[in-house]
């Protein structure tokens, strides 16, 4: 009966089954797993740090005055809880980076993708590989000590404080151009050679062929990579902490020093708020706003390369 | 009589010279780039002309000073570093290029919980590194009780390095071409013999690669540390992995929140310490990808 089972069903596995299993075979593939789950797990530790400090700060404090409210001074006394301009703070020097490197990156990579030759390509990927490892501690020291004392000298009605929102979103853009470039130039690479002879064949330039074929059949990628580029920019820590400050009033103006969300916690973080305290909560609170909101942008970068991705072959 | 008339833009591509649009966009192009890499030469420059008169034995020699910047050193930053990256590497790697494999050789994508791994790993690469500061605060130092410790600094860097070495491990791994694999099922190989003997060897220089890689980001991270009680001036050696630590980068911030222009000058001196390392690492790492890179 089993046996003329499984002749009527050949290629399943049971018709190609060994008699006796390999148990050693699933050990492997069970501890593989097993080192996979771990991702998930530190997705599930991150998910309960916030969680838990953050349902007990809004116990204390109304969501009301922290959506509703521009005055920040949780380690003021009496504290304030306005998160409005940490909001704003990080949106202006995440927009400053945007657009230093938005324009950069995407130019470097239409030039190594579609200009350089592969020699130059060969020295100037790993160059840019090298900018991208610079450690976000010396772009802070480099805002701080070098970039805000010369805009002082060469711009001195811009008015700047010592600490300002203008050299910290500078470096953070420079920090992020290697992720735009190399993104996008992989993108790029990534579009068929028969689009640009056509291109050609057409009588295109080879400005007409990278504006209007490379990089239009590459947009998915690009849009990712700049999305990513944000989402990094948001998070950025220690230049914004080194450079742009901690001081956090509502301001507009980047010649200002200002606190980003990422910088309050690494000052709350590091030691000026008690354990337990509502100050200390307040950590976790933005914390989790910082979490989702990056998770958000992340996710809308996967959804605009799955939705708009030109399939080629 | 129109239709014969040689269209304009065959004209431009007969004649040999381009017009001024092309030559200037071609400029701007490669400006943008020179920007780009202006800011790191000028960067370089900077640090090492302003930490050159600090860039002696002492740096690492003598342990860090408050009051004395002029003889201060950086050596418990260095050695905390050292110790973090030993065990980053121990922890991360493994963890990391098991799960590259499970993904690429044994994952069926059709599975929920697959589908789940993916999404969450490119999820978690993108999170700020201040976030896994938090985790390591919360989780890691208080929950599980590891104290500030080397060994809670070394957990949270690893959990943030995982999902690097994941993805590079995974392209590494996906590059070794099928016929490969199905050349040693077809001799009888078991699955987990085939991605030992045959898919492993031949993505090891890859791997290789991105685990430096993944390993430069960890030594030059410094706000998840900021969170786990690092961020004081440490002037000991670690002992342990249960000893309380410092690392190089934050022992850089400590340098630049101070006012004094010596501890500026010290600061710059250990930054081109950390460049130095990075670098190294950098260079190691695109050797290795350059010199035993397959084309199948």
């Amino acid at each position: 009966m089993s046996a003329q089972h499984r002749t009527t069903v050949p290629g399943t596995r049971g018709s190609l089954a060994r008699s006796r299993p390999r148990y050693g075979e699933f050990v492997v593939k069970a501890v593989l797993l097993t080192a996979a789950m771990v991702s998930v797990a530190t997705t599930i530790g991150i998910v309960i740090a916030l969680l838990e400090p953050t349902v007990e700060f809004f116990a204390a404090v109304s969501i009301g005055e922290f959506f509703g409210s521009t005055d920040w001074g949780p380690l003021f006394n009496p504290p304030a809880f306005g998160v409005w301009p940490l909001i704003v703070a990080t949106v202006e020097i995440t927009l400053i980076a945007v657009v230093v490197a938005v324009p950069l990156g995407l130019a470097a990579a239409i030039y190594l993708s579609e200009y350089a030759s592969h020699r130059t390509r060969k020295i100037f990927k790993p160059v840019l590989e090298v900018l991208a490892g610079v450690p976000t501690v010396v772009f802070g020291f480099f805002a701080l000590t070098f970039v805000t004392p010369l805009f002082r000298n060469l711009f001195p009605f811009l008015d700047l404080e010592a600490k300002n929102a203008l050299a910290a979103g500078l470096l953070v853009g420079v920090m992020i151009i290697p992720i735009v470039a190399s993104l996008s130039e992989d993108s790029m690479a990534a579009v068929p050679n028969g689009l640009r002879e056509g291109s050609y064949a057409l009588g295109a330039s080879k400005m007409l062929t990278s504006v209007r074929v490379v990089v239009p059949a590459a947009f998915s990628g690009i849009v990712a990579a700049i999305i990513l580029a944000i989402s990094r920019a948001a998070g950025e820590t220690m230049i914004v902490a080194i450079a742009g400050g901690f001081k956090s009033v509502f301001t507009l103006y980047p010649g200002n020093e200002m606190s980003t969300m990422a910088a309050f916690i690494a000052q709350a973080g590091s030691g000026d708020a008690s354990v337990g305290s509502i100050a200390y909560k307040t950590i976790f609170a933005v914390g989790s706003l910082l979490f989702v909101i990056t998770f958000a942008m992340n996710y809308l970068s996967a959804r605009m390369v799955q939705k708009y991705r030109e399939v080629y072959d | 009589m129109a239709i014969l008339s040689t269209p304009r833009s065959a004209v431009q591509l007969a004649s040999k010279g381009r017009p001024l649009k092309e030559h200037l966009f071609r400029i701007a192009l490669m400006a943008s780039l020179a920007i780009a890499l202006a800011f790191l030469a000028m960067l370089l420059l900077y640090v090492v002309e302003k930490g050159w008169p600090r860039l002696n034995s002492m740096l690492w020699e003598n342990q860090p000073s408050i009051r004395r910047p002029e003889t201060s050193g950086i050596q418990s930053g260095i050695l905390g570093t050292l110790w973090i990256i030993a065990l980053t590497a121990v922890m991360a790697l493994p963890t990391g290029i098991l799960a590259a494999i499970y993904l690429e050789e044994y994952a069926d994508r059709t599975k929920w919980y697959n589908k789940l791994i993916e999404l969450n790993i490119s999820n978690l690469a993108a999170v700020p590194s201040i976030v896994y500061g938090i985790l390591g605060l919360g989780i890691i130092a208080r929950w599980l009780q590891f104290g500030f410790t080397v060994m809670t600094g070394a957990v949270t860097i690893s959990l943030l390095v995982l999902p690097i070495v994941i993805i590079s491990a995974r392209e590494a791994i996906r590059a070794v071409p099928p016929s490969i694999r199905e050349g040693s099922l077809a001799l009888g190989a078991t699955q987990w013999q085939t991605i030992y003997r045959q898919v492993l060897p031949a993505s090891i220089p890859g791997i290789a690669t991105g685990s430096i890689l993944a390993l430069s980001r960890a030594i030059g991270e410094a706000a998840p540390f900021l969170m786990l009680g690092a961020a004081t001036l440490v002037r000991f050696n670690p002992e342990g992995v249960w000893s309380s630590f410092t690392v190089l980068p934050l022992q850089i911030y400590s340098f630049i929140s101070r006012p004094q222009e010596e501890f500026s000058i010290l600061a710059s001196a250990a930054i081109v310490i950390l460049l130095a390392i990075l670098l190294l690492m950098n260079s190691v790492a695109i050797w290795l990808r350059n010199r035993y890179q397959k084309r199948w």
